[in-house]
């Protein structure tokens, strides 16, 4: 029924533990089969069926220490408790979908070689939270998967895991798929709503908290795709096991998006707290036999650091704050000695400036003036005083606004000079790249 | 006036939301004309607007907000390649230079015979297939080359 459903592409499989990309040892990853043969849906059918009691499900999940991987970490099952347990009316479950921040791709992968577990996951929570809707929204780019997606839920609901009084009980959940269009802001949860309620993506002020006003107004749980298809194997295999994969403070697996220069880019599902070197050696090293210059761990909201900062660090949360960095969403984004990071920040400063909605005055001036300095340096018209002006600019940007964009956008801007500040100094005295010479 | 197949999806997506939140299916609806109609003109920001019962400017600003609406005519195919970070790694601005001079167009504008239109886009979140390609919205084209973009822009009738 997944005719769209493409061939796996990475076939080696080998240092990585599987348990949000289970299917990728298959044949045909997104069909319903696949994920039946591999014990799929049991989870759900079992809570639903035995009536297992919200609150134990909630402290399965808090045991099992999953946190939030949409890039903040907030601890699931603490989440998940903040849900009112009565309320007259229908509460909705949004899982966000809508990655865009550079290098970060993870979530792509679950719904196109995973989609069920993902449904399996919401409909799990929305038994557990009493959600009787719920949506999935998918950043417009990838129209390909988004079908593969929706066709899973099709495929789902004919099977009976969604829709009404699932394995002949009350329990009822009904799935839908819905898109962004082009619009990095709408990863925001509270611009994500707005978005769902066909409105222009601004982050709404908070509080209210989606889960007391969330998508049309009624209370709403909203978690990232790769926290929704943990659930799962969680409830198949014990919270106590999920955290065991990982390290205190980092239960369970992680999905890393290896981009930039290393041989063999990609997503790679490995336990927390694995060494930096290891799971760069997973993609392959380096490419084309150079030095690693610089890594930014969690996506472009978390500092940049030097190779000689995470050549000793783990992949956790712990392990990167430590280094002080952070794991973000897990975007690694690999830069190699020929990388010029005057030119790789004017790269990222555009995104920021481009992808502000522009509600909050420090973030729409903040992110402009930014954008600009550091375009007049690359157009060899910088001046020395500009790099205390990128830094006062910046943390002026921080924590004065509506979401956290303003942060996010700091972020490069502050690291960047911080640790070469010496290429920011030639780039203005020469005109030109001390790496590359242009 | 809107097309019956576009209604007809416009339809489906409405079952997503409550019968009182038609507003919701504005995102799809644009998405559906646009796709049918190329791009969206005023006109057809408003049949959607009429056809969901909202304010036509509430559906203008979702329409403006969200960059792969076009709001003004885009060619046969609308070509967008990724340049952030990721994509710029791994030589996104060669294969930038390769279809500007393949085309002979720059960024936003459309070739003498309307078939092309190049944009440049911000992450399309698939940068471990970097560098990569969008066409009309909807087929990625990933890891290219410049005698992969050749052979694809050869493929587009
Ligand atoms: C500017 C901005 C962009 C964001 N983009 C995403 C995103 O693409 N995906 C995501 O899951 N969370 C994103 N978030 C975080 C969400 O607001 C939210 O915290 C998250 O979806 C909650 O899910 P989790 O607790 O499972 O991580 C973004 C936050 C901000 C401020
Ligand atoms: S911080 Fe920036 S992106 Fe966030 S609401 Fe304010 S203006 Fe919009
Ligand atoms: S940076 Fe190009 S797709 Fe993400």
């Amino acid at each position: 029924m997944v005719a769209s459903s493409k061939p796996v592409v990475k076939t080696d499989l080998a240092g990585q533990t599987l348990v949000t990309l289970r299917t990728l040892t298959e044949e045909n990853p997104a069909s319903l089969e696949t994920y039946l043969k591999l014990g799929g849906y049991a989870a759900l059918k079992r809570v639903v069926t035995e009536k297992v009691k919200p609150t134990d499900i909630i402290t399965e999940v808090k045991t099992s220490g999953l946190r939030g991987r949409g890039g903040a970490g907030f601890p699931t099952g603490l989440k998940w408790s903040f849900m009112p347990r009565y309320f007259d009316g229908v509460k909705y479950l949004v899982c966000n979908t809508d990655e865009g921040e550079p290098g970060t791709f993870k979530d792509r992968d679950i719904i196109r070689y995973n989609p069920h577990q993902l449904i399996e996951g919401m409909a799990i929570a929305a038994y557990t939270l009493g959600a009787r809707v719920g949506y999935n929204y998918i950043h417009g780019e990838i129209w390909q998967d988004y079908e593969i997606f929706e066709a899973a839920l099709h495929e789902a609901k004919a099977a009976g895991y969604l829709g009404e009084n699932l394995f002949g009980t009350n329990f009822s959940f009904d799935l839908y798929a819905v898109h962004g269009y082009g619009a990095y802001i709408c990863g925001e949860e509270t611009a994500l709503i707005e978005s769902i309620e066909g409105k222009k993506g601004q982050p709404r002020f908070k509080p209210p908290f989606p889960a007391s006003y969330g998508v049309f107004g009624k209370p709403t749980n909203v978690n990232n795709t790769e926290s929704y298809t943990s659930i799962p194997w969680i409830m198949q295999n014990g919270g106590q096991a999920f955290a065991d994969l990982g390290v205190p403070n980092s239960g369970g697996t992680k999905l890393f998006s290896i981009s930039g220069h290393v041989e063999k880019p990609g997503n790679y599902e490995v336990n927390m707290g694995m060494p930096f070197t290891e799971l760069l050696a997973l993609a392959g090293g380096i490419w084309k036999g150079r030095q690693l210059k610089a890594v930014i761990p969690g996506g472009p909201s978390t500092a940049v650091m030097p190779a000689s900062a995470i050549m000793g660090a783990t992949m956790d949360y712990d392990g990167l704050s430590k280094a002080r960095s952070s794991l973000g969403a897990g975007s690694m984004i690999v830069m190699d000695d020929t990388t010029c990071m005057v030119k790789a920040l004017h790269r990222l400063a555009y995104f920021f400036y481009e992808e502000s909605c522009g509600q909050c005055t420090p973030c729409r001036e903040g992110t402009g003036w930014v954008y600009r300095v550091i375009d007049r340096i690359v157009k060899g018209q910088g001046k020395m005083e500009d790099l205390d002006l990128l830094t006062d600019v910046s943390n002026n940007i921080a924590g004065r606004t509506i979401c956290a964009l303003g942060e996010a956008a700091a972020t490069p801007v502050l690291s960047f000079i911080k640790h070469f500040r010496p290429e920011f100094e030639y780039y203005i005295q020469h005109g030109k790249s001390m790496v590359d010479g242009k | 006036m809107l097309s019956p197949e576009a209604t007809t999806k416009i339809d489906y997506e409405l079952t997503k939301y409550p019968a009182d939140q038609r507003q919701a299916a504005v995102m799809s609806a644009l998405r559906i004309v646009q796709t049918e109609r190329g791009w969206l003109s005023k006109e057809s920001i408003t049949e959607v607007a009429q056809y969901l019962g909202m304010p036509e400017i509430a559906a203008m600003e979702v329409a403006t907000f969200y960059n792969m609406y076009d709001l003004s005519p885009v060619g046969k195919y609308k070509v967008t390649i990724c340049t952030n970070i990721s994509c710029m790694l791994r030589g996104s601005d060669e294969i930038v230079s390769h279809l500007q001079n393949k085309l002979g167009v720059g960024f936003n504008e459309v070739t003498s015979d309307g078939k092309f239109c190049l944009k440049e886009g911000e992450c399309m979140g698939c940068c471990g297939g970097a560098p990569l390609m969008h066409v009309n919205n909807t087929e990625m084209h990933e890891f290219l080359t410049t005698d992969k973009v050749d052979a694809i822009i050869e493929g587009l009738k």
